[in-house]
């Protein structure tokens, strides 16, 4: 640098003396282990999507119009009219599937190498409570095209905060700001979605970044490397993020772009599964269309929803089913007993859980996207069930392993045989 | 410290080749979202060009037109009026229209217009943008004995000729603008001439 | 991982694509790069769909990307507008389309998006009499829709008796037999390339962009394959130091 643009420099360091020590702390001198593989570009990636919906989002609302009777127009009206602005729709459609892709896998990480246990449970509850956030910014987000899944969608979503005790009506009106989703829901959910929720989504970022910085991040062999440091402090299975994981990630990014854009300029409905059919049929109070599905991403639970029965007349038990499927994952660190973290020395019992819950999270999404007479009816002599439909079943079937991944983990996590761990990372 | 030093060019070359390359795919990231903010179709349409048909437009009457939100005066010019305009030529700012902005080509003339007795004119005072009201040119106790006709502006008191120059001493600094037409017969299209397309 | 990728592969091929247990749809023969195709898509739209469908998303002038000019679309398609920046709006008012129809013919500027164009391809060619209808129509694709045979003088006048028969193994199927009554002024494959021109129209006018979507994406994939190339040479670079 030359010695005024030093000079300028020092000038300001000097006074946000926290530049260059955040600098150091976070990218140039943060040491991370130097056996992160395939699995490990996620965690970037999901900051690299928040970045494009943040962007992308910001350029739409400049055109979006909040209103009932105008928002279904001004998404066309931004589709047609305003230059460019198919692509800016479209990168934030194709950004907001994108975005659980990435976090899903990003998840799955943690799961395969025991990155929630110990030290590292903060993170990881950051990280859930970032997981719960999203959902809901996806779920606000989708009301405002205001097409027929958008309005029947929050309709029952809304309706199921309704079967709580007591308070379930109440709640859904207070929710609604009206008797249905109507004008007003439209434009709480549009306060929400554009400002709200991103704000707590990028404090939530940076505590779980900062939780993470703190203790080190993990590795695909668990091992901890600030146990063996050199002769500077400086852990022997370390590398400084900067330039080295930097550099990484940029190529990584490169190659997410190029599947994000050939799914969005080639592919952007994705078969319905990124942008449904019928969102584009104008929403109608009237006609309730004759399949409600949530977006692929909230699928699984869904699916688990829909397979509890009512029981004593109330849906309620399938919203607490729900509800439990997804809060359990904050106990997960609890719930995992292994000595180990990476399933590379884990033994069978957890490999054969885990691949099970992998299938049965598929299944389960799957299914969710369906109606549930998909698999037919089960032979008319079973009439004595609740209901003959085989893909009910099924989904009952799969719930019930979804839930025992994590009841049971205590126990088989702490019976199962476990390879030695080594000392020093591998690869 | 060659072999060093060598890996530090072939970096160096690395980080600029990719910084450069993946900078212009950034520019290219970026058009779209620039673009967006130009006047959509919606607002393009909406300040598209107004057509007028003028085969009955009596001498010395005014029409008032909307193109983009504005008024536009239209108004057949009388012999007298076109005299009152040379007349106030030393009275007047710019009496050659040497702004350019404020005129086409085509209407940087005697009598600003592609007609001598076509006057077109953007009906907003280039003061601060309010509109002036026609003062005739009997109109002499309110404008003054030599006054010969014109527009004057009731909020700072601005006063235009009938080709729409601006007055000395008034607080407006330019004269009334003309906007691009063509005529065609009797249409009169306000927005385009025969060079563009519409603006 | 591999066998768990076929088992889902499968599970999700397992329902195939049917429509909802109804009459069979026919693939749309419609191809979005045939401008003159697209154009007599667009002259039977406003001719004969207009009346009381409106395509409100849809601007006049945007149909210049159908080869047009501006003078062509002033001349030959602008009946429900007087400027060519205007939008496609039908003449017909919502209100009294409700009272005549029960609903008010629904706009079709994303018609093709929500329906498909195999939807639409079947749907325009298989209306048929049926007295105890309002309108004296009846469709095999949507039964009991509220629309007449906008294109009944194109295509004559068509009777549809539907059978079901029991199959060898006990399933049930209908079976479909087409009678032509009356003559339209086009023949059967006449009226087909008509109804696959509308269709190909109604599937542009869905996404007009749809073209340079395509276009654009190849040359943002090519980039990107440009810019890869170096991110990679540029880690490989870096990575030499890691041991």
């Amino acid at each position: 640098m030359s010695g005024r643009l030093m000079a300028l420099w020092n000038w300001f360091d000097s006074r946000m003396p926290t530049v260059r020590e955040q600098w150091n702390q976070h990218a140039a001198e943060y040491y991370a282990p130097k056996n992160f593989n395939f699995w490990y570009y996620f965690g970037a990636l999901s900051g690299l999507v928040l970045v494009i919906q943040i962007v992308s989002g910001i350029f739409l609302t400049m055109n979006y119009k909040p209103d009932a009777a105008l928002a279904f127009g001004s998404v066309e009206y931004i589709m047609r009219d305003v230059a460019g602005g198919w692509i800016i729709r479209y990168v934030h459609s194709t950004g907001a599937s994108a975005f659980f892709v990435v976090v899903y896998l990003h998840m799955f990480r943690g799961l395969l190498y025991g990155s929630y246990k110990q030290p590292r449970e903060l993170v990881w509850i950051f990280g859930v409570l970032i997981y719960l956030t999203l959902m809901g910014e996806a779920f606000f987000g989708y009301l405002l095209p205001w097409g027929q899944m958008s309005y029947w969608g929050a309709q029952v979503i809304v309706n199921l905060f309704g079967s709580v005790p007591f308070i379930g009506p109440d709640l859904s009106l207070w929710i609604r700001g009206d008797y249905v989703v109507s004008d007003a829901t439209l434009n709480r959910f549009y306060a929400l979605h554009v400002i709200a929720f991103p704000l707590v989504l990028l404090g939530l970022v940076v505590a779980h970044i900062l939780a993470l910085h703190d203790v080190g991040s993990n590795n695909p062999d668990g091992v901890e490397i600030k146990k063996h440091k050199d002769a500077n402090g400086h852990p022997l299975d370390g590398i400084p993020f900067h330039p080295y994981y930097t550099v990484k990630d940029l190529a990584g990014a490169v190659a997410f772009l190029a599947i994000f854009c050939f799914v969005m300029f080639f592919v952007p409905e994705v078969g319905g599964y990124f942008l449904e059919d019928n969102n584009f049929i104008p929403a109608d109070p009237l006609k309730t269309p004759p399949h409600i599905a949530p977006v692929w991403y909230f699928t699984p639970y869904y699916s688990i929803l829909r397979a509890v029965p009512p029981i004593l007349n109330s849906q309620f038990p399938g919203v607490l089913a729900m509800g439990v499927a997804v809060l359990i994952l904050f106990f997960l660190p609890w719930l995992d007993r292994s000595p180990v973290k990476s399933i590379r020395y884990r033994g069978g019992y957890w490999k054969g859980a885990l691949a099970l819950f992998v299938v049965v999270f598929f299944v389960l999404g799957y299914l969710g996207t369906e109606p549930t007479t998909v698999w037919g009816q089960f032979a008319d002599k079973w009439d004595i069930l609740d209901t003959k439909d085989v893909a009910t079943w099924v989904a009952r079937v799969c719930s019930v392993l979804y839930f025992l991944f994590f009841f049971l983990m205590p126990w088989y996590t702490a019976a199962d045989r476990v390879k030695p761990v080594p000392d020093r990372v591998t690869s | 410290m060659n072999e060093q030093g060598k890996v530090d060019k072939t970096r160096r070359t690395l980080v600029v080749a990719t910084s450069l390359v993946g900078g212009a795919a950034g520019v290219g990231a970026v058009v779209p979202f620039v673009a967006s903010m130009w006047p959509s179709e919606r607002a393009k349409a909406a300040g598209a060009p107004v057509s007028e048909d003028i085969a009955n437009l009596q001498p010395g009457e005014l029409r008032i037109v909307e193109w983009r939100g504005k008024p536009v005066w239209v108004m057949k010019r009388t012999k007298e009026m076109l005299e009152s305009i040379k007349q106030a030529d030393s009275k007047v700012t710019d009496p050659q229209s040497k702004v350019s902005s404020q005129q086409p080509d085509y209407a940087k003339n005697e009598f600003r217009s592609l007609e001598p007795d076509l006057m077109v004119l953007v009906g907003v005072c280039t003061h601060l943008g309010c509109s002036p009201k026609q003062k005739s040119a009997d109109d002499k106790a309110e404008m003054g004995a030599d006054w010969g006709g014109g527009f004057y502006c009731p909020c700072h008191g601005s006063k235009f000729d009938l080709a729409g120059r601006v007055y000395k001493g008034s607080p407006a600094p330019i004269n009334l603008e003309v906007p691009k037409y063509t005529l065609a017969g009797t249409t009169l299209t306000i927005g385009v001439d025969k060079e563009s397309k519409g603006a | 991982m591999k066998a768990l990728f076929f088992i889902c592969a499968l599970l999700i091929a397992l329902p195939g694509v049917a429509a909802e247990g109804g009459y069979r749809l026919d693939k749309s023969p419609n191809d979005p790069r045939d401008l003159v195709s697209l154009q007599a898509g667009a002259r039977t739209f406003v001719n004969y769909c207009q009346g009381c469908h409106g395509a409100q998303y849809m601007r006049f002038n945007r149909l210049t990307d159908l080869g047009l000019t501006e003078a062509q679309i002033q001349d030959y398609l602008l009946f429900s507008a007087e400027k060519v920046g205007e939008t496609m709006k039908t003449a017909m008012p919502q209100k009294e389309a409700k009272a005549w129809f029960g609903v008010a013919p629904p706009d079709l500027s994303v018609i093709a998006r929500s329906r498909g164009a195999d939807w639409l391809y079947t749907y325009l060619r298989t209306f048929y009499r049926d007295p105890k209808t309002a309108t004296g129509w009846n469709n095999a694709v949507f039964p009991n829709v509220g629309m007449p045979h906008a294109l009944w003088t194109l295509q004559g006048e068509r009777t549809l008796e539907a059978t079901t028969v029991k199959d060898p193994e006990g399933h049930e199927e209908v079976q479909y037999k087409w009678s032509q009554l009356s003559p339209g002024s086009l023949t059967p494959i006449e009226y087909d390339a008509l109804t696959r021109d509308l269709v190909n129209f109604l599937v542009y006018m869905g996404e007009p962009a749809a073209t340079s979507r395509r276009a654009i994406g190849i040359v943002v994939l090519f980039v990107l394959g440009v810019v890869f190339i170096f991110a990679w040479l540029l880690k490989r670079e870096y990575w030499k130091d890691v041991k």
